[in-house]
């Protein structure tokens, strides 16, 4: 495959399909198509063609490749991971070659982890004339996206739902993410990133006196693609509730305080329990000892080591009086549901705020 | 001193291991029945909704011994030289004790981690010095331990050889040890195939190295030791049976997504795909097993007719 032909995809993930798209299409400089945002047809498509119960982000995944495929791609890539994730490549790859779609496949659990020049030779096989100096600035570039991408988000997310005119943030927030699609060097996101700043922190904002906090904790995928979590985000934040999430890529990847977590949990948890578990338990720990009024958990259905996480999440319930609401979500999720749960949620969290 | 052994997860593995090393310290220890329906049931009402029928077995086994020892074995293991291990078996020690410890549960337990140096002969010292037992004591009761674990794993192979070479159908049973052998899982299926006289064949029971080679012809990424034995199995056993039946707890997350692949690259052999939830009645069992027995023997007659 000639490079001017290859037209790379990486499933949907949050906003990262942003700076992905600079990496591909800068530092690696081929084509990169973005998969149309994750919908219903998506999820009904990963499933029609995954064994019944595996976790859903490999059904989404699927979905994705299937309409990147729809929209032109013809290289897919898949990451590795520490748990079922890390097989996820090669079954997706057998699943599409058996539907007949003939795809290039990098798959990066074939890479070693401990060796990163091994991510290098799996690069080399989309572009044969890969130059590693462009790809190391590219990257650098790219991870400073992803900072600065999560660092606003955060921002968002504590403050959508109390502008005054509604809807203020959203619409910046979007327009942000929007012109990072044009920047070329790490100095352009840095400047996009402080003009956006500083216009979200004009937004006027009128916050409550008594705030409710609520922090989401859960597994990697679902926490962070929205789809996936039915907007449970946003339909907290509609309830006047202020977010707090510490999982993004920023925290659990570029900047990981693993040793701080095992140190901070250790009254509860003795050995690494595997993926984001001990993430889940450290923030859940900390934000009940700061007195947060509640904790949602998300996970897709079957997730082993968020389930494995729930016996230490109920303890912690238990000794700091929080309330913590279990949401897992598979392609059979209703809505109704949801909202019910979290209509009781809310109505529990807002009872005890108002005994205090 | 009493220790507890819970009969189930890794038990199926190591109890030679366990009970000899026990044994020839001279320390007292019980094991929890076959699962029965009460087993199954504790562990349900202990274990998360969503949690693998495997585990909450496992937990059932736990509550069992509750009250009957001093200590309860729950080793942790993080991975194998061979490859990495499903993350239940990472968090089992911890799941168990938050699970368990308003009943103020004592835990005995040991952790291999080859990252970290932690392997199985270091952990059982550390575990023996925990007992109250002196280095070569330990040294000494580990050794025999792992030989009377040899020997009796060369004696299986020796057992299954045998079955091999009978006349008659024979079925590869691909599941995980702690699967098959439970009563409450694999009981029922072993007993089908005896009854329709079928012979079983235990994937789980070949020569681990060259499994762990032969896997690579059908998966090149998988990442579980577990089941890159079980893969390499099949690959070993396929030329001298007459059906594969995949066994699965539901859940499993490693079997979702391995069983899967089995059946769309094992080709030219009659594979049955079985999930157990512990939910289901025995009658619809048999009549899956009956009827792929049936196919197997009208698939003989012809001639040997690919399906």
């Amino acid at each position: 495959m000639g490079m001017d032909k290859c037209k790379v995809a990486f499933p949907r993930f949050g906003n990262y399909h942003i700076p992905l798209e600079f990496l591909f299409t800068k530092g690696l400089g081929v084509e990169y198509i973005t998969p149309p945002p994750s919908t219903r047809r998506t999820l009904e498509l990963g499933a029609k063609y995954s064994p019944d119960y595996v976790c859903s982000p490999f059904k989404f995944n699927l979905g994705n490749y299937i309409e990147a495929i729809e929209a032109g791609a013809n290289t897919l890539v898949q990451t590795g991971g520490t748990c079922r994730l890390g097989y996820y490549g090669e079954l997706q790859e057998q699943i599409l070659k058996d539907l007949g779609y003939n795809v290039h496949f990098i798959n990066m659990s074939r890479a070693n982890y401990n060796n990163p020049l091994t991510f290098y030779d799996e690069f080399k096989k989309i572009n044969p004339n890969l130059s590693l100096k462009k790809v190391t600035s590219s990257l650098i570039t790219m991870l400073k996206m992803v900072e600065c991408i999560d660092e606003i988000d955060d921002f968002v997310r504590q403050n959508v739902g109390f502008e005054v005119h509604e809807g203020e943030i959203e619409k910046l927030h979007e327009e942000y993410l929007n012109s990072l699609r044009t920047v070329e060097t790490k100095k352009d996101v840095e400047k996009i990133t402080k003009n956006y700043k500083k216009k979200l922190k004009d937004v006027k904002v009128k916050k409550p006196k008594n705030l409710m906090k609520v922090g989401i904790v859960g597994e990697y995928y679902t926490i962070m693609e929205p789809f996936s979590n039915h907007f449970i985000e946003k339909e907290l934040a509609k309830k006047g509730i202020v977010i707090y999430r510490w999982m993004n890529v920023t925290n659990s990847i570029l900047h990981n305080n693993g040793k701080e977590q095992k140190k901070t949990i250790k009254p509860y948890v003795k050995y690494y329990m595997g993926a984001t578990s001990m993430a889940t338990i450290y923030k859940t720990l900390e934000w009940a000892k700061e007195g947060f009024d509640g904790i949602v958990h998300v996970k897709s259905f079957g997730c082993t080591p968020e389930i494995d996480a729930m016996p230490v999440l109920q303890r912690i319930s238990n000794d700091y009086k929080i309330p913590i609401l279990y949401f897992s979500f598979d392609s059979q999720t209703s809505e109704t549901g949801i909202q019910t749960r979290l209509e009781a949620f809310y109505d529990m969290i807002m009872m005890r705020k108002e005994k205090r | 001193m009493k220790i507890g052994i819970p009969r189930s997860f890794l038990y199926y593995k190591y109890h030679y291991l366990w009970e000899s090393f026990f044994e020839e310290l001279g320390i007292d220890y019980v094991v929890s029945p076959f699962t029965n329906r009460e087993i199954y049931k504790q562990g349900t009402i202990r274990a998360i909704d969503e949690a693998c029928l495997s585990s909450k077995i496992y937990l059932g086994h736990i509550d069992y011994l509750l009250g009957k020892c001093d200590y309860i074995l729950v080793p942790r293991v993080f991975g194998y030289e061979e490859g990495t291990i499903c993350t239940k078996f990472q968090a089992i020690y911890d799941v168990v004790n938050n699970t368990f410890r308003d009943q103020n549960i004592k835990i005995l337990y040991y952790n291999i981690n080859p990252r970290e140096t932690a392997n199985e002969f270091r952990s059982f010292l550390k575990m023996g010095k925990f007992l109250g037992k002196k280095k070569a004591a330990i040294t000494r009761a580990y050794i025999i331990a792992k030989q009377t674990q040899k020997v009796q794993q060369i004696m299986a192979l020796k057992r299954q050889e045998e079955l091999l070479s009978k006349e008659g159908l024979k079925i590869l049973l691909v599941g995980h040890q702690y699967n098959v052998y439970d009563r409450y899982i694999g009981g029922p299926i072993l007993q089908t195939l005896k009854e329709l006289g079928a012979t079983p064949i235990i994937a789980d029971i070949c020569d681990k190295k060259e499994a762990l080679e032969e896997s690579k012809k059908i998966s090149e990424t998988l990442p579980w030791a577990f089941n890159k034995e079980l893969v390499g199995a099949i690959q070993i056993y396929r030329e001298k049976v007459d059906g594969i039946i995949l066994m699965s707890s539901f859940p499993c997350g490693p079997d979702s997504l391995v069983n899967e692949m089995i059946l769309r690259r094992v080709k030219g052999i009659p594979i049955l795909n079985l999930i157990l939830d512990g939910q289901e009645g025995s009658a619809g069992l048999e009549t899956r097993l009956e009827s792929f027995i049936d196919i197997i023997k009208i698939r003989k007659e012809d001639g040997n007719g690919q399906m």
